[in-house]
């Protein structure tokens, strides 16, 4: 049986590159100067994804759920080497926390149908939460390795994987069977370049939105339908859903379903006001360890 | 953390001016080939954003991941036990990446794996490559011995052989040098024999072999019993199995991480490439040209690399008071460097580009015959383009090759005492290039090569069509002083006629080609300050400097000594 593994994306603000354009004048961040990158940890998850599928075969799809411009990773993910990239995109999605975020994707896997794996990484540079990949196997009733650093053995045979996973001060390693769910941090898999070929055919892949906007409206909704199924003939369609076509609840999706309420912003200030001299000796540097160590910022 | 495609502003400057239209055209049959290839473009707007993005993830590789790497690279070295070569890891690694990215197959045609990227394309790539890591580009630049299979080679061995280098299974060597046979391969001892069935076999000893551990070799070796000269030579391709042995390879001043290795070949079984005899006087040269403007290519990447590193380093270093970028004797030679690194860029396009000209005419002249059509024409256009590449690939591989030596070396001084050590990039920078101006042809060499093209006068009809051109402003007395070295360069090339002495006229050939190649540079560079008003400065301090050596060099030729060559044994006293 060929292996076909899911990768959960997430197309995010580059908070790495905050600079001068982007802070307001308030201290918060308009994220919409920000440029939009592919999660650092996630490609890492699409990169083990594909290693697995270099060494036994088979497929991958990538599958996200975001704003309609997502479609740009997505097209990074085939110039990797996903097979299929699927875009989970509607506005009645907007504002959706963890938990209607992973209720959103375990209805899209489920549309999907048959898997043995699921990649995600760990967690966004955005939110930081590393909820939805959990919450996601919890969902679709899957074991799930979190924090996975490395997969060492997949057995199609006995169905089943063996990976290690960070925990405080080590690592422990696991075996799960499949289908299961992992989340990979970071250093896990340096992403592979772009396969220039990859690049060059799929750069023409386009998501229905982007089809759409390049029908105007003296063309008939056949025409559409025409572009789509030329799209998808030649392999070049990414697969746009929307509430409906996962068969979702609209009442658990976006803000409806999202119990997290942001209570209130605080800008935190750090100010360099209060210092404390160390001496340059053993017994100073001594004194510093044992007061980081007491505050629970060292150990 | 950079890309050296999409943050270098020279490279973009000179990517976004450069027209091939007219070569990707009929390089992909009229863009038929989109038809049956995904990843083929289906015009010329779609060829190009291909480029860019292919460059795109080569600059980000050179930028990001090979140079990260080339200090350890250096450091390590290949290394050689019992007869096994080994990479140094980050050079292994970097293939793979380059592998990975699908960038092996680089100017190989389609149907053999390869992505069918005009040379052109393939010289910006290596410019990067080598800027990361000047010894990577010995693998990753000589893709020019795939394309000597695919030019020459028979059906079959295209098939054997070419996918394996599209998708990076294999690597190649040029195995050309002997230990008596350097620069005049006409002395080639290596001995090509047939058994009784025809097959052919090799045997005898190899030198300085750049990558002689590679899994597929061409080699030119004697298949003519009892000759002497290069008509007796012809080129083989062989597996590197276990009848190829490797003896040693050298410790170098620089490109450590290119193994140079000692060959010897113990009756290995090979295959005859093209027609016998036709080895050196035909397959060889053109091998030698692609690898002369692939060697021009790393001159001028390594030289790149050094000025970063010293454009740096000048506004850190702070000496009584002040950055020292801003003492005019450092920002002289800065501005030395970059003026030359531009019309380096200038050159080098232009001569890939009339590379690429050259190769594209021949194939519709090829289309034309087989087709019965009227080829007059073409074959006219194949020749005019295969003079001016024939001019510009060693014109550039000497221009570009001597000026980076020259970066490298005010890099250093740049740095001053710091610059010396080790610890510091420009050390290593200043090591490698120095083999730039010596292999695929020394320097010397090269102005042999070129000086034909200057006393035919290959350009003669562009200069006199410059000439002609209305030039505004700035650009006029500029362009008024290329025709004063252009008068200058006439005068000098009459002197050195007249005196119907070859060696005198081997003597001066350096400074002739350099006059001649500064016309043609300027006027171009003068094309580009058309569109870039920033370019009109490198045009001045280009042209400027230009006149002044003619200058220098009309004084040398037309009032100088004779010759030396008379005196010559009591000038080079023993000590």
């Amino acid at each position: 049986m060929s292996l076909h593994t899911i990768v959960l994306v997430k197309q995010v603000p580059d908070t790495s590159n905050i600079s001068g354009e982007v802070m307001r004048p308030d201290g918060t961040v308009n994220r919409a100067r920000l440029p939009a990158i592919f999660n650092p940890e996630d490609q890492e998850a699409l990169e083990l994804a594909l290693r697995l599928k270099d060494k036994h075969g088979g497929k991958v799809t990538a599958l996200t759920m975001g704003p309609p411009n997502a479609a740009n990773m997505l097209r990074e993910c085939l110039y990797m080497g996903a097979d299929r990239a699927i875009l989970v995109s509607d506005r009645r999605f907007a504002a959706a926390d963890t938990l209607a975020t992973s209720y959103a994707l375990h209805k899209a896997v489920h549309r999907i149908g048959k898997y043995d794996l699921i990649f995600g990484g760990r967690q966004a540079i955005d939110g930081d939460t590393a909820q939805v990949g959990p919450q996601t196997a919890e969902k679709l009733g899957i074991p799930q390795i979190t924090y996975t650093l490395e997969v060492q053995e997949l057995d199609l045979k006995k169905r089943t994987i063996r990976a290690k996973r960070a925990i405080k001060n080590g690592y422990e390693i696991l075996e799960s069977p499949l289908p299961v769910l992992l989340t990979v941090t970071k250093d896990a898999a340096e992403p592979r370049p772009f396969d220039v070929r990859r690049l060059c055919t799929y750069k023409r892949a386009q998501s229905r939105f982007e089809i759409e906007a390049t029908v105007d409206d003296s063309h008939d909704l056949v025409w559409m339908d025409e572009l789509l199924e030329k799209a998808k003939t030649s392999d070049l369609l990414i697969e746009t859903w929307n509430i409906e076509d996962i068969d979702a609840d609209v009442e658990m999706c976006g803000l409806a379903g999202s119990p997290t309420k942001v209570h209130k912003v605080e800008n935190v200030i750090l100010s360099g006001a209060e210092y404390k001299a160390v001496p340059a000796t053993s017994e100073g540097m001594n004194d510093m360890i044992a007061e980081l160590m007491r505050d629970h910022i060292f150990g | 953390m950079s890309n050296f495609f999409s943050e270098n502003a020279d490279i973009q400057f000179q990517f976004n001016r450069i027209d091939l239209s007219e070569i990707i055209q009929i390089r992909e049959d009229d863009y038929k080939q989109a038809e049956q290839y995904s990843f083929a473009p289906r015009d010329y707007e779609d060829a190009k954003d291909n480029f860019k993005r292919i460059l795109e993830v080569v600059g980000d590789i050179a930028g990001n991941f090979v140079a990260e790497r080339a200090r350890e690279v250096d450091e390590l070295g290949s290394t050689f036990e019992d007869g096994v070569v080994t990479y140094a890891k980050g050079l292994q690694e970097a293939m793979i990446r380059l592998n990975q990215a699908g960038l092996m197959g680089f100017i190989l045609e389609r149907k053999y794996g390869g992505l069918n990227l005009p040379i052109s394309i393939y010289i910006f790539a290596i410019e990067m490559v080598s800027r990361g890591d000047a010894s990577l580009m010995n693998l990753f630049g000589l893709q020019d011995i795939s394309e000597t299979i695919e030019n020459y080679g028979s059906e079959e061995i295209k098939a054997e052989f070419l996918p394996k280098f599209s998708t990076g299974e294999v690597t190649g060597a040029m195995v050309l040098t002997e230990p008596d046979a350097g620069s005049d391969l006409q002395a080639v001892k290596t001995r090509a024999y047939q058994d009784e069935n025809g097959n052919w076999f090799l045997s005898g000893v190899k030198r300085f072999i750049t990558n002689g551990n590679a899994d597929v070799n061409l080699v030119l070796a004697r298949s003519e019993e009892g000759t002497r000269d290069g008509r007796g030579l012809s080129l083989f391709v062989c597996y590197g199995d276990d009848t190829v042995q490797i003896r040693r390879i050298e410790h170098k001043l620089g490109i450590k991480g290119s193994p140079t290795c000692e060959m010897q070949f113990h009756d290995t079984p090979a295959q005859l490439i093209g027609q016998r005899k036709r080895g050196l006087v035909a397959y060889v040269m053109a091998l030698m040209n692609g690898a002369r403007l692939g060697v021009a290519a790393q001159a001028l990447g390594i030289a790149q690399a050094a000025y970063v590193e010293a454009r740096r380093y000048a506004q850190e270093r702070e000496q009584f008071g002040k950055p020292i970028l801003n003492f005019p004797a450092v920002a002289d030679m800065l501005i030395k460097m970059k003026v030359d690194l531009e019309s380096s860029r200038t050159l080098i396009y232009a001569t890939a580009r009339a590379v690429d000209m050259h190769k594209v005419s021949e194939m519709e002249l090829e289309r034309l015959k087989a087709a019965n059509e009227s080829f007059v024409e073409m074959k006219d256009q194949a020749k005019h383009w295969k003079a001016i590449a024939d001019f510009l690939t060693p014109l550039s591989k000497y221009v570009i090759s001597e000026k980076a030596n020259r970066i490298c070396y005010d890099a250093i001084q740049i740095h001053g005492g710091t610059g010396y050590m080790h610890e510091f990039n420009v050390e290593r920078h200043y090591r490698d290039v120095r083999i730039t101006n010596i292999y695929e042809g020394t320097s010397q060499l090269q102005v042999i090569a070129a000086i034909g093209g200057v006393i035919k006068g290959v350009f003669d009809e562009q200069f006199d069509a410059f000439e002609a051109h209305e030039y505004r402003h700035e650009a006029r007395q500029l362009a008024n002083k290329l025709k004063k070295i252009r008068v200058l360069m006439d005068k000098c090339k009459v002197h050195v006629l007249d005196k119907e002495d070859k060696a005198y006229q081997e003597l001066h050939s350096a400074e002739l080609v350099e006059m001649y190649g500064s016309i043609y540079v300027g006027y171009l560079i003068l094309e580009e300050a058309a569109e870039n008003s920033r370019k009109m400065l490198i045009a001045k301090k280009y042209i400027m400097d230009a006149l002044a050596t003619a200058m220098h060099h009309t004084e040398s030729i037309t009032r100088g000594f004779d010759t030396l060559f008379a005196d010559v044994d009591q000038i080079l006293t023993k000590e």
